[in-house]
């Protein structure tokens, strides 16, 4: 047992025997297969769902998924170069959906409101987009930057704390009332592009973070500031001999994360229209399990795997739990996100993406 | 590690004049001070405590909050730089009181930019905290024109005040920072002190120190603590060497007998307690004995074994439904009902299962990839307890209630002041078994885990074993604690095992000190009973949570009272830090070293 165990773990997995932990890991693979095809197949054949509601969830999931990606981003550029979890993203999000929420809030007694709604919505994006990433920047700068080089677990522990702390700051500072974002009329009812519907205000989400994010992936790849972040990721000590500042990369990479997850805020309120302090806990979660499902620090690996949660986690329930005839199956739609997590940590820690994690650790 | 740790010989050359205090430094300190004071003021902190006095009638507890802000910037800003080869030690003088007179004015005028914004425009709207009675507290009932200098300038006093305390000598400072430290104890914890003195039935240091019972600390109670303590402390600075100093010297048969008896009568006291502190207090002790009981379990996971385990109250919830459902009549899914006492076995094997199930996942992973899985673990177990679809074995939200009393025999427990010594009892097995386990084989096998999982593996460490034992033992002490909060409470909600849980026993083994079990037991009393306590800070507990987790890892990350070993650990880095300072650094200021050098 001792002598197995240890040649198992070791990084050169070829020559490995088999062990009882190993057996046990492909048991669960297998078994978890089993029941996710076997629920598949009974609720498909029972035909609860038709074609069209079927759709209606693959695009919610999208939509959703879309939103992930966009705070995955944060998560995984931040993970690229500082090899840490920001735990503290999901409340950088949060900050932004509150400051689209007042915004908005604000806007919606004028007639600019309904007269404009595109140059609202944008108001709304932008000032959101500004608040999350000053956060994510007085962040860096109070809590990470003081404990570069120190062991890994102290940025994270850090990470918690300053997560917990800006939930409860912003519960002191607005209340913990739940807060109803303002309805936007021209944005309500339905898109048709032939047989195909969709709601506006999906539509509107997913362009907005499809555009978010192929400006981010020309901005990393195409610029001198995108270089040198991917410089730093890479080897942050060969990057600072170059003569790349590190520390202002740094800012920088906290400082996009952070717009990336504010214009997410901002979209969640259209979907989602209601948020509170503890509301960025959740969607943080997911975005991380979509930046571990996609390859951590991995950008387009990030967008892939925010959009795989959206579906999954969107038609999982249905197809799988409802098929076992699961009651209040719809409760235990965040465990689907949750044990999507585990699993690909699991069986896949590398991600779909991810081929650089594989030599360094695991 | 110890080449690292040594720093390179000293050179003879002439010492260089030590770099005086830093003001643009002053200035950034005293901007974030403001912005503190401000964020206190928004949030409420302020006006919850206002109706709170330290000293009645003349220092609001609000207030007082309030200023010790400034006062603490002010006493960071004029903080002397570290002393660094080649350079004189800084001598504190009147730049330092400058600094710290100028952290708390900008402090003061942050504050006072508040106070004329909040009245000028309306923004109760959006922060609803920012109401009139604010406006009046923080101008101290002045008009808005007068109120803003006496802001700055009490700020700036404060800040200058702050400052001073580096001005006095070691044994100076000791002792007013206790005596200090004191009265603010006496004045804070007064249901404490004043259920302590009536239940030794004297209520005539209650009327001599307090306004009443649960009232605040007169005038005459608090220069009287201040006095008694200040002379303490300065006995206690002015000796030669500490008792524990002394009682090590001591031949080793009166060491251990000294030992004993300190332990008998630390029992003895102990047993006293619950009688003397009625329900109330035994209620919040019970509590936070529960929690240390947690600590202690965590405190092996990651304290010892480097396991960041954020799904600990799994275990914990684990342990609660074991025992309602083994023993509450109301249980849905299992019909025989045995008594707690009987059911603690099968906790424990309930818990070990779910150790093994929980660790055997996560055995490849490392560092902050398992805190994620194992919150994802945690959180899983809530949703599930909470679910309709296993409500038929856990009840679902309406959880199981009608869990009876701990009986042992003929005792029964059902008092708080009861649950009191059962909860001890498990206290002081985990500490125990911390103890013990510390210099055994696996305690060795955890820490050497913890340091390098892979020299770890390369040296013959089993990282299988070691990791699943870490986890079982964890979960085994939190799953105890699980089982006296069920029968103590009488019943289980899936709410309860709320993700906060985890965090505040991380909270508290981070503060108190890892790997050590008087650091622990400190960190559990002060977070847990200081809260309780004190109604007026509950609202904020876990505002202060986040904002203590992140002061400690930036300044003491080993906590308040460390473990030898860690504390050396997490200090290592800094020391080979400060050796290629002084070997390069050419002011000693930290932002001038190449970024990547260290």
């Amino acid at each position: 047992m001792t002598q197995a165990a240890t040649v198992e773990a070791r990084p050169t997995r070829r020559a490995s025997r088999i062990t009882p932990v190993s057996v046990f890991l492909w048991a669960l693979r297998i078994a978890i297969l089993a029941i996710i095809l076997y629920g598949s197949y009974l609720s498909i054949s029972s035909g609860r769902l038709s074609a069209a509601q079927w759709r209606d969830l693959f695009v919610f999931g999208i939509s959703t998924g879309s939103m992930y990606a966009l705070i995955a981003l944060g998560y995984t550029m931040v993970y690229g170069v500082l090899r840490f979890i920001n735990f503290a993203h999901g409340e950088v999000f949060m900050v932004g959906a509150m400051m689209a929420f007042y915004v908005a809030n604000a806007l919606a007694v004028t007639p600019l409101w309904t007269s404009s709604p595109a140059v609202s919505l944008l108001i709304v994006l932008v000032a959101a987009m500004f608040t999350s990433t000053a956060v994510a920047v007085i962040i860096e700068r109070i809590a990470y930057r003081p404990l570069r080089g120190a062991p890994r677990l102290i940025p994270l522990i850090t990470s918690i704390g300053a997560s917990f702390t800006l939930q409860y700051l912003i519960r002191g500072l607005v209340g913990p009332a739940t807060k109803a974002f303002p309805r936007m009329e021209p944005l309500r009812g339905t898109f048709e592009i032939g047989n195909f519907v969709i709601l506006k205000t999906q539509l509107i989400v997913i362009v907005a973070a499809l555009v978010m994010m192929l400006g981010l992936y020309l901005f990393v790849e195409k610029t001198r500031t995108g270089k040198s972040m991917r410089a730093v990721a890479e080897d942050p000590e060969t990057a600072a001999l170059m003569g790349i500042n590190v520390d202002r990369t740094i800012v920088n990479v906290f400082a996009i994360g952070g717009a990336m997850a504010g214009v997410a805020g901002a979209l969640w309120g259209l979907v989602f229209p209601s948020i509170n302090f503890f509301s960025g806990f959740l969607p943080g979660i997911k975005a991380f399990t979509s930046a571990v499902l996609g390859g951590i620090g991995n950008i387009v690996g990030a967008m892939l795997g925010g959009v795989s949660l959206g579906v999954f986690e969107s038609v999982g329930p249905s197809l799988v739990l409802a098929g076992y005839e699961i009651p209040a199956f719809s409760q235990l739609k965040d465990v689907v996100a949750y044990a999507a997590l585990v699993l690909v940590l699991i069986f896949r820690p590398t991600g779909i993406l991810g081929e650089r994690l594989a030599q360094e650790r695991t | 590690m110890s080449q690292v740790m040594d720093p390179p010989a000293p050179v003879e050359v002439e010492l260089r004049p030590a770099p005086p205090i830093d003001m643009r430094r002053a200035v950034k300190l005293g901007l974030a001070g403001g912005a503190a004071m401000v964020l206190v003021a928004a949030t409420g902190i302020v006006a919850t405590f206002q109706p709170r006095m330290v000293i009645d009638p003349i220092l609001p507890l609000g207030i007082f909050f309030l200023y010790l802000l400034a006062f603490g910037f002010g006493w960071m800003a004029s903080q002397p730089p570290a002393t660094l080869e080649g350079y004189e030690a800084a001598k504190a003088g009147s730049r330092n009181l400058l600094a710290g007179a100028l952290a708390g004015l900008l402090a003061g005028l942050c504050l006072g930019l508040l106070l004329i914004v909040m009245t000028v425009f309306d923004l109760r709207g959006v922060f609803i905290n920012l109401s009139p009675e604010l406006a009046d507290i923080l101008g101290f009932g002045l008009p808005v024109s007068a109120a803003v200098p006496v802001i700055a300038l009490a700020s700036a006093a404060m800040g200058a005040l702050g400052a001073g305390v580096h001005l006095l000598s070691r044994r100076v400072r000791r002792a007013l920072m206790g005596a200090f430290t004191a009265v603010i104890v006496f004045s804070l914890l007064t249901d404490l002190f004043g259920q302590l003195f009536s239940g030794l039935s004297l209520e005539s240091v209650i009327d001599f120190l307090y306004t009443g019972r649960g009232g605040a600390l007169t005038i005459i109670g608090a220069v009287a603590v201040f006095g008694a303590f200040i002379l303490l402390f300065w006995w206690m600075e002015g000796r030669d060497s500490t008792l524990r100093q002394r009682v090590q010297a001591m031949p080793k048969g009166q060491r251990s007998r000294w030992q004993v008896g300190t332990a008998l009568i630390i029992l003895v006291v102990l047993y006293f307690v619950p009688k003397l502190m009625g329900p109330f207090v035994s209620q919040i002790l019970v509590t936070a004995g529960i929690y240390l009981l947690m600590a202690l379990g965590l405190n092996i996971v990651v304290g010892y074994a480097g396991l960041l385990d954020l799904g600990y109250v799994a275990f914990f919830a684990v342990g609660a439904y074991a025992t309602a459902i083994l023993t509450s009549p109301q249980s849905p899914a299992f019909d025989p009902q045995i008594s707690v006492l009987a059911s603690l076995p099968f906790v424990m094997v309930a818990a070990a299962v779910a150790g093994i199930l929980v660790a055997t996942p996560v055995i490849r992973m490392r560092g902050d990839y398992l805190a994620i899985v194992t919150l994802g673990f945690g959180e899983i177990a809530r949703i599930l307890l909470n679910s309709e679809w296993l409500a038929p074995i856990f009840g679902g939200a309406q959880g199981i209630t009608n869990i009876p009393d701990l009986q042992i025999g003929p005792l029964t427990f059902s008092t708080p002041q009861d649950y009191f010594y059962p909860v001890f009892l498990f206290v002081l097995l985990a500490a125990y078994v911390t103890v013990a386990v510390q210099n055994s084989r696996w305690g060795r096998a955890w820490m050497a885990m913890r340091e390098d999982e892979s020299v770890a593996e390369a040296m013959g460490v089993n990282i299988v074993t070691a990791k699943l034992s870490a986890f079982v033992v964890g979960a085994i002490l939190a799953s105890f604690g699980g089982a006296l909060f069920a029968s103590q409470i009488g019943s289980v909600f899936p709410h309860t095992f709320d993700i906060v849980v985890s965090i505040t026993v991380l909270v508290i083994i981070i503060v108190g000190g890892m790997g050590s079990v008087p650091g622990v037991t400190l960190g559990a009393l002060v977070l847990i009973v200081l809260p309780n306590l004190l109604r007026e800070f509950s609202e904020y507990q876990f505002l202060f949570y986040g904002v203590l987790l992140i002061v400690m890892m930036l300044k003491r990350p080993e906590g308040f009272i460390p473990s030898k070993r860690r504390a050396q650990e997490l200090h290592t880095e800094e020391l080979s830090q400060d050796a290629w300072l002084e070997i390069y650094g050419e002011k000693g200021q930290a932002e001038q070293v190449p970024e990547g050098a260290v």
